[in-house]
């Protein structure tokens, strides 16, 4: 059964096999999960997501009609869920993005200049320290910016895929994505370039 | 010192501007732009040095947020969730 395509374990769980189910649901359990800790950053919460999309499936799985892709709809179910807990919360930032904010400065004699951290060693760029700044970063991201980027760079959706996903055109997810890149590089930078000040890539601090 | 020229490379750039490319880097990144302009993007590339940093850190930044958010489901979530929706399913 493990072979077997999205849609042929759909019919035998429309079918009444269970089982079936059971492995839809380990095929991208992981995934799910990974799109409700970056949305929502905390472990019950997305504990909570992952448990109610999966049972949204589950008893929406007779009206899939096999329009879009299994892995669409259920991102779609996932997202919303992910998105309807945030709401209910109060401190997620929901204003557009300042982009400007982490462009590099064009004028003369403003902002700090460009330091290339790219080719630091992946191990200071991936300390545990740097991995908890960069899930902050994501976290000061609009939900709305979040969820594409999750959906598009980090489980490798398409263009199409994400837009259909969370409701939105191909035009809206290229804008989002964009801006999204630019705010956690920009982030990142900072922190680099913070590291890089005190001397943070030369000692390799340890985790 | 060293500020100083590296702020005055960013505002000499010639060619596109510099705010124009910026716009256009997601579809460079992933493939998307059309390939004239791709042309122009690199030709800009080669003279801009902070544009071309922009353009290594913009492509690492994504790289390194897909490799940290790798990890896999914690193995008591994944029996917690199965053992959830048997309960809540069963009788759907």
């Amino acid at each position: 059964m493990i072979n077997l395509s999205d849609q042929s374990l759909i019919e035998k769980v429309r079918g009444g096999d269970y089982q079936a189910f059971e492995f839809l649901v380990t095929r991208y359990e992981a995934k799910v999960y990974r799109l409700a800790i970056r949305m929502l950053r905390n472990p019950q919460d997305a504990e909570d997501a992952l448990q109610e999309t999966f049972l949204q499936v589950f008893r929406g799985l007779p009206g899939f009609e096999g329009r879009s892709q299994f892995s669409t709809w259920l991102f779609r179910l996932a997202t919303n869920v992910c998105l309807m807990r945030i709401r209910h919360r109060e401190t997620e930032p929901s204003k557009l993005l300042p982009l400007e904010d982490y462009l590099p400065k064009l004028e003369e004699g403003e902002g700090p200049p460009m330091v290339d951290w790219a080719d630091r060693p992946e191990d200071a760029l991936l300390s545990k320290e740097s991995r908890e700044q960069m899930m902050g970063a994501l976290d000061k991201l609009p939900p709305e910016y979040r969820a594409v980027f999750i959906l598009r760079d980090i489980e490798g959706f398409s263009n199409a895929e994400t837009g259909e996903s969370l409701g939105i055109s191909i035009a809206a997810v290229k804008s989002r994505l964009h801006r999204a890149r630019l705010a956690l590089r920009g982030m990142l930078s900072e922190y680099y370039q913070r590291k890089q000040d005190f001397g943070g890539f030369e000692t390799r601090l340890e985790d | 010192m060293e500020k100083d020229e590296k702020t005055t490379q960013v505002f000499s750039c010639k060619g596109m501007e510099c705010k124009e490319m910026l716009e256009k880097l997601s579809e460079y990144i992933d493939g998307e732009l059309d390939p004239k302009l791709c042309q122009d993007l690199e030709k800009h590339m080669a003279d801009c040095n902070p544009c071309l940093i922009f353009v290594n850190t913009l492509k690492k930044t994504i790289s390194l947020f897909k490799y940290a958010s790798s990890e896999p489901l914690p193995k008591e979530v994944h029996i917690r969730l199965h053992d959830y929706l048997k309960k809540n399913c069963q009788g759907c």
